[in-house]
């Protein structure tokens, strides 16, 4: 039986536009498009006959140990977080954290956030933010507890269900005066990592900062992504999803799809609006409006990943 | 000797003490003109002085003022703060002249130069 995958999709949109807030992010053709709609939560569970379809889900800048304004309590929001994803009717197949899980790398935190996590019950993917690199050894706290089995400062790649996961670390050896930072070492591991896929393999590309330039005056960059994206261009489906600025931009370029999530603990200007990008200072009732999580949604066959943001605020 | 002789006398020798005691301040000021430090305070996620001109044997003190913490570290290695929070301070004495240029490891765009004369 034929089955039509793009109906099917649609179907799928719809029936997560069917309920509300939050943004829908389709990449499709090249040109994303946003529909208001809910999360995940109150749309019917409509299972995908597909086996190879999945999802899984972004957390990013949990900052544990944070405690200045506008949040008092990094850990408690990020147990919201966790908690909201318990509610998904669809419960993603594995979590990807996109870095600064901790504020300053102390165990404690580092500690905090896996305890939260693992109420959960799904496995977490991880890339280290800068804050994760501040102990002595510069980040091998952080790769002792979420990073074994990585290379180098923490990199790494695996496969689920037909689409490849790379991790990469850009806040390694940052270079005075510039932004980001993937170096050499990391930039010959990939190249060897990709050779070989076919180009019709879907990539999901993860990392803390940026792999696009978003705001150089703020650091808000990768001064060496060029290469990587290079590495990346033959491939008909890439998906790079990012942190670190702690608010949700977009852009396509090519077949290459760019996403940055919100933090789990405070909202950061939009670029250029403040004279710093320190924490915004937002009242405590529009905290939680300003924090959230992402949904990935992969259908086999759409070669396309729909991101679904959603609010800490419902 | 009358006793109102000898209070002007008392008052006339303390204050010629005082003046002398006063020129030997000052004379000890102009011998040692380098101030006892300096400071560079660290705000909207810039280094406040980012050029900074100080006497060898100065410490230089830098202060992190943001609500995010940041670091001091020397280009060519000279000098490395651990990561300062909110208030935090970091100190480093500049023995020798030179030019020391720094930044912030976590921010990397934050870029500062510590100038050391002779």
């Amino acid at each position: 039986m034929h089955h039509n995958v793009e109906e099917d999709r649609r179907d799928f949109l719809k029936c997560m536009a069917w309920a509300g807030t939050g943004a829908l992010f389709a990449v499709a053709g090249g040109v994303p498009s946003s529909i208001g709609l809910d999360a995940a939560i109150a749309a019917p569970y409509r299972p995908h006959a597909k086996a190879a379809s999945f999802t899984f889900l972004q957390l990013s800048d949990s900052h544990i140990g944070f405690n200045k304004a506008p949040n008092a309590d990094a850990r408690a929001t990020f147990r919201e977080a966790v908690a909201k994803v318990k509610t998904l009717r669809v419960q993603p197949d594995f979590i990807i954290h996109t870095g600064d899980v901790s504020q300053l790398s102390r165990d404690d935190e580092f500690d905090d956030a896996d305890q939260i996590l693992k109420e959960t019950g799904l496995p977490v993917f991880f890339v280290p933010g800068e804050h994760d690199m501040l102990d002595p050894d510069g980040g091998k706290a952080f790769r002792d507890r979420f990073g074994r089995g990585t290379l180098g400062a923490g990199w790494y790649s695996f496969d689920h269900k037909g689409v490849h996961f790379v991790a990469l670390v850009n806040v390694a050896d940052l270079k005075p005066g510039g932004m980001g930072n993937l170096g050499a070492e990391q930039l010959q591991w990939l190249a060897a990592d990709l050779a070989g896929r076919p180009a019709s393999t879907p990539i999901v590309v993860f990392a803390h900062i940026p792999l696009w330039t978003v705001y150089a005056e703020w650091g808000w960059g990768t001064d060496d992504a060029a290469a990587a994206l290079k590495l990346l261009a033959r491939f008909g489906s890439v998906t790079v999803l990012n942190g670190h600025i702690h608010q949700i931009t977009r852009k396509v370029e090519g077949h290459i799809a760019f996403h940055t999530a919100r933090s789990t603990a405070f909202p950061q200007p939009a670029p250029g609006t403040a004279p710093s990008p320190g924490p915004l200072k937002v009242p405590p009732e529009q905290l939680h409006s300003m924090l959230g999580i992402t949904d990935a949604f992969f259908v086999r066959g759409s070669d396309r990943i729909a991101l679904i943001d959603s609010t800490l605020a419902v | 000797m009358t006793k109102a002789f000898k209070i002007l006398a008392f008052q006339a020798s303390t204050m010629v003490a005082g003046i002398l005691l006063m020129s030997v301040v000052a004379d000890m000021a102009r011998a040692v003109p380098a101030p006892p430090g300096a400071a560079v305070s660290i705000g909207n996620f810039t280094f406040k002085a980012p050029v900074v001109t100080v006497k060898a044997g100065t410490t230089v003190t830098w202060t992190n003022g943001d609500d995010i913490p940041h670091t001091v570290v020397s280009k060519d290695g000279a000098f490395k703060s651990r990561v300062l929070d909110t208030g935090d301070r970091f100190s480093f004495t500049f023995a020798k002249p030179g030019q020391f240029g720094y930044f912030c490891s976590l921010h990397p765009h934050m870029t500062g130069t510590i100038i050391v004369k002779a």
